[in-house]
C-alpha cells in the first residue's frame, strides 16, 4: 500500500439523481462492501466506515464531478486490485452511477470539505431566452454586490454573492429555455445556481443544474481538480500494492 | 404509452423524497411484457418506505419473473403530495421498475398486511384508472387481486377486489398465472366472469363476486356460492416445506432510506406458542424452519451480494429456532467483509435469548425489546403468553449486567377479563424492571409501549367484544397515573380511536365495503399515518351508511354466530377455537404442540402437513412459555421430518 486514503471520482445522471446526499453516501457503503474493498473502520461502541464526501449536490441535479475519500484498513486492504478498482466500484453502483477514476492521496491532503473552492456548473433555466439571458447576466456582473435572501437555520439573512460568482456565461437557446455555465465559488458558503439565477433581473427559474467540475484553488490564479478524469490511466497506479 | 418517466420525471422536484419513485434498485428486474405472459403488479397500499421491505412481495417477485410465462413489477402508493401533482397532470399509478402504467398490467395485486390501508387499496386502483367496484371492470381491465394476513376477513373488500389468496403465495400465484396465461391466450374465452370462475377453482383462491351473503333482521346469516363448481369453503394454501422456497435469493437493496434496511433471511413460517390475541401465529400454522444450513447460505451470500451489513433472522420467534446459538455464532464469524451485526426482531423473554442478544450485540448495547403482552400472570394466562414475572426480571436484570440501559416492554390493554388491577400490574412490572436496572446501571430506562387490542378473525378472541375508545382511553389514563412518579419510565400508547377503525374493518362484512368506500371519497387515504388519521371522517362514513359502531366492534358474539369469514379456512376447527376462548375465560394455558402432543387445532391435520422442526425438545432457559422451569429433563416426543437433528440447544 503506498496510501491508505484514496480519493474516487463519480458521475450521477438519469433517475439515480432523485437521491438525496445521505443516500449517496448509503450506496456508497454498500457499494464498497459490494465491491469488496476493505473499508477502515472508526473505532468506539458505534463503528461507521470511514468515508468523507465533498459537497452535497442536491436531489435532482446530476453531475460528472462527485467526490468521496475512502480510508482503507491496511489489514484488510490485500483483497483490493487497484487496477480493476474503477470498474469493480461501477459495477456495484446503481444505474446512473458510475465510477470516473481513482487514486491515492498524499498523506497531508486535506479532506474534500476544506479544500474545494469553487464549482463549474452548466445550468438550464426558463423565463428568458439567449439574448434575454445574457444582458441580465451582463447586468449583474457589472455590480458590485449582489444580494439573495438565503435561510440560515430558520432565520432570514441577505448575503452578497457577488464575490463567489468567479464566472458566468449564457451558452445558448434550449428547447425549454436557456442554457448557462457558471463558476460559483463554496467560500464561505456555495453558491447554489437557483441562487444565481434568483440574482438577476429579471430572476430566471431553475429547470436542471448539472455539475462539471469542482475546483481546488492552488494560489491566487491557479487551480485544479482534486481528480482530473484525464489522470484516469495513472491513477490506479496510486493504490497498487 | 408504456413508459411514463419523461411525464414523471418533470414533477419529482416539486415532491419530497423522490428516490421513492425511481426504482433501480440493486436486485430490481425489468421483465419483458408480451402476449402469452402474464403481467402482475405487486403492490404495497402504504408508502415505498414502508412496502419496499416487504418480503412476501418479494418473493412474489422473483418467483414470478423467474416463470417464462409471468412478469412482475411494483408500484407503491405515492405520497399524498405527488398524489396532488399525478391526478392533475392525468397521470396514473405507475410502476417502479419500468414505470409502466399500472392499468397495462392483468393483475394488480395487493399486499394486505393492515387493514388502515383499505383506503389506500382504493386509492390506487382509482389511481390507476381503474373502476373500483369490481363489478363496473371491463374485460380490458385489471384484474385486482390481494394476499397477506388480512384477507382472512376480505369481505370489506368483497366489492372491489376480484380475488383474494388466502396463505402462502409462492405455489397460488403459479397457479393463478396458469389460469390467466391460458384465459389469455384461448382469446379470453368466457371473458372476465369466465376467467373469475375458473380462478375460484384455484385451491387457495377466493373469488368475492362468486358468492352471495345472505342477511337475517340485520344480522350476517351466510355467504353461499353462486355456482356449483365453486367451493363452499376455501382453504387456505401451505407451502409444505421452507427449504423448497429459499427466497427472495436477490433481495432488494433501495436506494433510499426505508424500514427494516438490512438482509431479511426467514427462519421459520409459523408459530404455535398460541399467543390467544395473535392471528399471525394462528393462521401460518404448522413450525416449518428452514434447515439452519440453508439459513447459513442465504445470510452469507445475501451479505456478500447486497452489501448489508446488518442481517435480521426473521420469523414470528426467532430464539425458537432450533440451533439457533449456532447459527448467530457462525454468521457473528463467518460476515468476512467487515462489521456485521444480527438482529432478532422477535425477542422471547427469557435469559437464554438476552444471551443470545449478548453474542451479537457485542458493540451498542443500547436496547433490547420485550414482549410481555400483559401485566400480571392472571391475564397472561387467559391470552396464553406464558412468561412468569421471573422470566421476564431474569431477562431484564441479565440484559442489565451485561451493558444494556434501555429496555422497550410491548403491552396491550383491552384485553378479555381485563380489570384495573391487570392494567396497573403493567406499570409495576415497569418499575420493578427499573429498580432491577439500578443494581447495574446510572440511569436505567424502561419503555412501557402500550396497544390497544383489536379482535383479529381466525383466533380464539374473535368472539371478544372490542373495548371501546372511552375505555381505552381510561386504562391509558390509568397507567399513566401509575407511572406518573416512577422514575425511569417512559408510556407511549397507540391512539385509542384508530385501533377503532381496525376493529371495524378486522371483523366486518360486506357492508363495511361503502363505510371504506365513503372515507376514501372523503380524503381518507393513508390512515396508518397519525396525521392524517381521523377518526370523525370514520364516524361520518359509519353514520352516512347506517353501521352501528357498538354492535359491529364493541359486541361479544356468541358461538352460533355466522361469522364474515365463516367460508373461509385457515385450517383452524372453528371447535378448537371456541375451546380455546373457553379456555382463556378460565385462564388456562395451553402448551406448545411443537415440543408436545397434538392438540388437533386443524392446522396440520387438515392438510396432510406437519411441523418442521430439527430439534425435539424445546430450548434452554426459561420457563419456555409454559409457565414452568423446562430446561431440565423437557424431552418430549414430537413427530420430526426426514431432516432429522441439526442441532439440539443444551
Amino acid at each position: 500500500m503506498t496510501s491508505s486514503r484514496v480519493r474516487i471520482r463519480f458521475s450521477k445522471h438519469g433517475k439515480v439523481r432523485f437521491t438525496s446526499h445521505r443516500d449517496v453516501a448509503r450506496i456508497w457503503e454498500r457499494a464498497l462492501r459490494r465491491a469488496r474493498v476493505g473499508v477502515a473502520y472508526s473505532a468506539g461502541f458505534n463503528p461507521r466506515p470511514k468515508i468523507a464526501f465533498g459537497l452535497a449536490l442536491s436531489t435532482g441535479y446530476s453531475s460528472d464531478a462527485e467526490y468521496l475519500d475512502v480510508e482503507l484498513d491496511p489489514d484488510r486492504e490485500a483483497g483490493v486490485d487497484a487496477e480493476n478498482l474503477v470498474a469493480a466500484l461501477t459495477a456495484s453502483l446503481p444505474a446512473g452511477m458510475t465510477a470516473l477514476a481513482a487514486a491515492g492521496l498524499a498523506g497531508g491532503e486535506p479532506s474534500l470539505q476544506h479544500a474545494v473552492t469553487s464549482c463549474t456548473w452548466r445550468i438550464d433555466a426558463a423565463g428568458a431566452d439567449a439574448v434575454e439571458a445574457s444582458e441580465a447576466l451582463e447586468r449583474a456582473l457589472a455590480r458590485s454586490e449582489l444580494l439573495v435572501q438565503r435561510e440560515r437555520k430558520g432565520r432570514l439573512d441577505t448575503d452578497d454573492i457577488r464575490p463567489a460568482v468567479l464566472a458566468a456565461e449564457v451558452q445558448g437557446d434550449i428547447t425549454d429555455g436557456v442554457r448557462l455555465i457558471a463558476e460559483l465559488g463554496t467560500k464561505p458558503r456555495a453558491v447554489r445556481p437557483p441562487e444565481l439565477l434568483a440574482s438577476l433581473d429579471p430572476p430566471l427559474s431553475i429547470l436542471r443544474a448539472h455539475r462539471l467540475h469542482q475546483w481546488i484553488a492552488t494560489d491566487g490564479l491557479q487551480r485544479r481538480e482534486p481528480l482530473a478524469v484525464a489522470e484516469l490511466s495513472v491513477a490506479g497506479a496510486g493504490v497498487a500494492p | 404509452m408504456t413508459n411514463l418517466w419523461h411525464r414523471l420525471e418533470p414533477l419529482l422536484p416539486q415532491v419530497s423524497k423522490p428516490a421513492r419513485y425511481i426504482g433501480g434498485e440493486h436486485g430490481m428486474q425489468t421483465p419483458v411484457h408480451g402476449t402469452g405472459i402474464v403481467s402482475w403488479l405487486l403492490t404495497y397500499p402504504d408508502t415505498y418506505e414502508i412496502g419496499l421491505p416487504n418480503q412476501g412481495l418479494q418473493i412474489l417477485y422473483e418467483i414470478l419473473n423467474e416463470r417464462p410465462d409471468a412478469a412482475a413489477e411494483r408500484a407503491y402508493a405515492p405520497w399524498v403530495d405527488l398524489e396532488a401533482q399525478m391526478r392533475a397532470e392525468g397521470l396514473p399509478l405507475f410502476s417502479v421498475d419500468t414505470h409502466r402504467p399500472a392499468a397495462l398490467f392483468d393483475v394488480i395485486a395487493f399486499n394486505l398486511s393492515a387493514e388502515l390501508t383499505y383506503t389506500n387499496v382504493l386509492n390506487c386502483i382509482d389511481l390507476a384508472g381503474v373502476p373500483v367496484h369490481s363489478r363496473l371492470r371491463h374485460e380490458a381491465d385489471p384484474l385486482v387481486g390481494a394476499g397477506g394476513h388480512c384477507t382472512y376477513n376480505p369481505e370489506p373488500l368483497a366489492d372491489f377486489v376480484d380475488f383474494v389468496v388466502l396463505g402462502d403465495g409462492e405455489e397460488a400465484v403459479g397457479d393463478i398465472t396458469e389460469v390467466l396465461r391460458d384465459w389469455k391466450t384461448s382469446g379470453r374465452g368466457g371473458g372476465r366472469s369466465g376467467v373469475l370462475r375458473a380462478l375460484a377453482r384455484v385451491p387457495g383462491v377466493y373469488v368475492p363476486s362468486m358468492y352471495e351473503p345472505v342477511y337475517d333482521r340485520g344480522r350476517l346469516a351466510a355467504v353461499e356460492p353462486r355456482h356449483p363448481d365453486v367451493p363452499a369453503v376455501v382453504e387456505k394454501r401451505t407451502v409444505a416445506d421452507l427449504a423448497d422456497w429459499p427466497y427472495p435469493k436477490r433481495q432488494l437493496v433501495p436506494l433510499t432510506e426505508v424500514v427494516h434496511d438490512r438482509l431479511n433471511v426467514e427462519v421459520f413460517r409459523g408459530c404455535t406458542r398460541g399467543c390467544r390475541f395473535c392471528q399471525a401465529g394462528m393462521i401460518t400454522r404448522p413450525v416449518r424452519e428452514r434447515p439452519a444450513e440453508q439459513v447459513r447460505t442465504m445470510v452469507s451470500e445475501g451479505l456478500r451480494r447486497t452489501g448489508y451489513d446488518e442481517v435480521a433472522l426473521t420469523s414470528l420467534s426467532t430464539a425458537d429456532f432450533s440451533g439457533i446459538e449456532q447459527v448467530v455464532a457462525s454468521t457473528v464469524d463467518d460476515s468476512g467483509c467487515g462489521q456485521v451485526s444480527v438482529s432478532l426482531p422477535s425477542l422471547r423473554v427469557d435469559a437464554f435469548t438476552v444471551g443470545i442478544a449478548a453474542q451479537i450485540q457485542r458493540a451498542r448495547r443500547t436496547g433490547l425489546t420485550f414482549a410481555p403482552e400483559a401485566g400480571t400472570w392472571r391475564m397472561r394466562q387467559v391470552i396464553n403468553k406464558l412468561i412468569t414475572e421471573d422470566d421476564l426480571y431474569t431477562a431484564v436484570e441479565s440484559a442489565y449486567s451485561q451493558g444494556w440501559r434501555r429496555m422497550k416492554l410491548y403491552f396491550l390493554t383491552g384485553l378479555p377479563t381485563e380489570t384495573d388491577e391487570d392494567t396497573l400490574g403493567i406499570a409495576d412490572l415497569a418499575r420493578n424492571c427499573v429498580a432491577l436496572g439500578r443494581g447495574h446501571v446510572r440511569s436505567p430506562s424502561v419503555t412501557v409501549s402500550v396497544g390497544g387490542f383489536v379482535p383479529k378473525p381466525f383466533t380464539p378472541f374473535q368472539w371478544f367484544g372490542q373495548n371501546t375508545t372511552v375505555e381505552l382511553r381510561r386504562k391509558i389514563g390509568l397507567l399513566r397515573d401509575g407511572v406518573r412518579r416512577a422514575k425511569g419510565v417512559q408510556l407511549k400508547w397507540h391512539d385509542a380511536a384508530a385501533s377503532l377503525a381496525e376493529g371495524l374493518a378486522s371483523r366486518g362484512d360486506r357492508r363495511l365495503g361503502p363505510v371504506i368506500e365513503h372515507v376514501w371519497r372523503h380524503g381518507g387515504t393513508f390512515q396508518e399515518w397519525s396525521e392524517h388519521f381521523d377518526l370523525q371522517r370514520w364516524q361520518a362514513a359509519t353514520d352516512a351508511c347506517g353501521i352501528d359502531i357498538d354492535s359491529w366492534v364493541h359486541r361479544h358474539r356468541t358461538f352460533d354466530e355466522v361469522l364474515p369469514w365463516d367460508h373461509l379456512s385457515a385450517g383452524l376447527h372453528k371447535d378448537f377455537l371456541w375451546q380455546d376462548w373457553r379456555d382463556a375465560l378460565d385462564e388456562v394455558g395451553l402448551e406448545d404442540c411443537r415440543w408436545t402432543p397434538c392438540y388437533d387445532c386443524g392446522a396440520c391435520t387438515g392438510y396432510g402437513i406437519e411441523h418442521v422442526v430439527a430439534s425435539a425438545v424445546p430450548p434452554a432457559g426459561g420457563s419456555q412459555g409454559t409457565g414452568m422451569d423446562t430446561s431440565r429433563g423437557a424431552a418430549v416426543p414430537v413427530r420430526l421430518t426426514e431432516r432429522g437433528l441439526v442441532g439440539v440447544a443444551p
